[in-house]
């Protein structure tokens, strides 16, 4: 039997998707191809390469062999047709959006969303004469009223913050179809080891590259992967299936195939955008991907550990882990997510923002930072960082308390973790009331 | 009929191998998939057979009105036509003597693939021969597409 009749299992596919030896060198890692641009054979290739009549490397805003072998690694592990890479997770998902939509659309979206995600729909689509609807995405009738004639696609993630909401994603996918719009889901949380989206219905799926899949907190980036499934010609993606204006007439749809909507993001969308990613950073999370299914096996049994230990002291008012078998999304747990809950959940401290500072300054494992999906553990406060300009009653609309803290699982000792969190709840001293 | 049932990478590899290629309904428009598709496989040092009544001469290659008036034997006929086109094709890509009749995208037809393999031929449906020599032998991992490919052997440079 030969190696493209056999159905390679996750960990062999996150070692060696993307990325065959060196054919000119023989070099075994990735190698760097830190160049902007490429020297043409010929006058006949370097139009070829334009035209899109040849697959070719021209300039590294487009595309680059170092990025290239990272979209194909993850675009493996999700299900995908392919992937294009971006600068960030936010330019990833800007430009999914970029490229499906024109003004007077209409885009329904989970309101149970990183907030960083939030402004940039709330504002972009503004903007861009895009109408939005937030719902909350527990519920499919809220999903099904805020359709309305001009909806082109519906947004959630996989695993939602600060509540820790789990996606339905059968049914939103399902609903999305029944109207012929495509479903776009945002797996950062999850990442491909936990759940890959695709086999659920959704048509595609964005990540931050920066948290898991990088694994070490050391690069931004992101990327967009495409199941190639939806059909762009269902008289309702002008955008996608008539010939482009900005591409000498080329109608993608009909021209790619399954490939149409991934050739448009990125012969239009990245090259008219510009965010493209580094090569260096495109390195570091092929890199990353490598240990993906290790790393995220120790992280989701630290958390729940964690998650346990919280949810048994008497200074902690809630635990809002969705592993917990108390959790309202167990059931879609069992469903989406066997292999675990994620390893990024929300607790709240009895004592409100002074809790939640004094909690905060006591620990010294956890890091006090923005990010998460480090291999190190990561803390926030909400109440006194990126969201301390709200009120009390602003932070309870976004679904955060006053003593809400955010808690990234590392890959470290669980004990240690549990140590260090046992110290910090001690050290809180403010008994006050928490206020819904 | 499962399309999947025809696109056995052996197969496809094995049609790869060929090196004259009938292309019926091959456009002389650039915009074509078709065209796409024929000035690719050429590129790549393939033989080229246009076929198409509408067409004189496609990437400098006499185009035939018919397979039937195709006077040298081809080893693939690559299909970009209707359907309900596919089991006439078939018949005469049986009748000259071709090893493989590959159906492009949405090229779907049960009768055509019927007549293909009781006659011997192998079949492909539903696939685009550009891709899957990109996929195999070209460059399509250049672009982030998921080949599927998966190998710690060195190909040559």
């Amino acid at each position: 039997m030969s190696n493209d009749q056999r159905d390679f299992g996750f960990h062999t596919r996150s070692v060696h998707a993307g990325s065959r030896p060196d054919p000119n060198t023989g070099a075994r890692a990735l190698p760097i191809f830190q160049t902007s641009s490429y020297v043409f054979e010929d006058a006949e290739s370097a139009a070829a390469y334009f035209n899109l009549q040849e697959y070719g490397n021209t300039y590294s805003r487009i595309m680059n062999p170092t990025v290239a072998a990272f979209e194909e690694r993850l675009a493996n592990l999700e299900g995908g047709a392919g992937a294009v890479a971006f600068a960030s997770g936010l330019a990833a998902q800007s430009a999914t959006f970029f490229t499906l939509l024109e003004p007077g659309d209409h885009v329904v979206a989970s309101a149970a969303l990183y907030g960083g995600s939030i402004t940039q729909l709330k504002h972009l689509f503004r903007k861009l004469s895009i109408g939005l609807t937030f719902v909350d995405p527990d519920d499919m009738e809220n999903w099904r009223a805020a359709l309305t004639d001009h909806t082109k696609l519906l947004f959630a993630e996989t695993i939602g913050n600060p509540g820790g909401n789990v996606l339905d994603i059968a049914s939103v996918a399902a609903l999305a179809h029944d109207n012929g719009m495509p479903l776009v889901v945002d797996n950062t949380f999850a990442t491909p080891y936990l759940c890959r989206p695709m086999d659920w219905g959704a048509d595609i799926v964005v990540h931050s590259a920066t948290k898991f899949i990088g694994g070490h907190g050391t690069s931004i980036g992101g990327a967009v992967v495409d199941s190639g499934e939806f059909n762009w010609s269902n008289g309702r993606f002008p955008v996608i299936a008539n010939p482009s204006p900005a591409y000498h007439g080329l109608a993608f749809h009909e021209t790619f195939g399954k490939y149409g909507y991934l050739m448009k993001l990125r012969a239009e969308t990245l090259r008219d955008l510009g965010a493209a990613m580094s090569p260096f950073n495109a390195f570091l999370f092929a890199q990353g991907l490598e240990t993906l299914p290790l790393r995220m096996r120790q992280h989701v049994a630290n958390a729940l550990k964690v998650a346990d230990f919280l949810s048994t002291h008497d200074k902690v008012r809630s635990v809002r882990h969705p592993g917990l078998p108390d959790s309202p999304y167990a059931g879609l747990v069992d469903t989406y997510l066997p292999r675990g809950a994620g390893a990024v959940f929300c607790f709240d401290l009895n004592g409100g923002r002074q809790a939640g500072r004094e909690f905060i300054a006591a620990l010294s494992l956890f890091s006090h930072l923005a990010n998460v999906g480090d291999a190190k553990s990561l803390v926030i406060h909400p109440a006194t960082t990126t969201h301390r300009q709200l009120s009390d009653d602003e932070l309870s609309a976004a679904g955060i308390g006053p003593g809400t803290i955010r808690l990234s699982i590392g890959i470290e000792d669980a004990e240690d973790l549990i140590w260090d969190l046992d110290q910090g709840l001690a050290a809180v001293q403010a008994q006050g009331r928490y206020t819904d | 009929m499962r399309v999947e049932d025809y696109q056995d990478p052996t197969v496809i590899q094995a049609a790869l191998n060929e090196r004259r290629i009938a292309i019926v309904g091959l456009s002389s428009n650039e915009l074509r998939p078709s065209h796409f598709v024929g000035y690719y496989m050429q590129r790549h040092g393939y033989q080229i057979v246009p076929v198409n009544p509408r067409e004189t001469e496609v990437l400098d290659e006499a185009s035939y009105p018919s397979l039937a008036d195709v006077p040298e034997p081809v080893g693939v006929v690559d299909v970009f036509r209707d359907p309900a086109a596919v089991p006439a094709i078939a018949r005469e890509a049986v009748a000259m003597g071709a090893k493989f009749l590959w159906l492009q995208y949405g090229v779907i037809s049960e009768e055509g693939v019927g007549i293909a393999l009781d006659s011997g031929m192998q079949v492909i449906v539903d696939r685009c021969m550009k891709v899957e020599h990109a996929r195999y032998r070209g460059r399509m991992h250049w672009l982030g597409f998921n080949t599927e490919v998966i190998s710690a052997n060195r190909k040559p440079g």
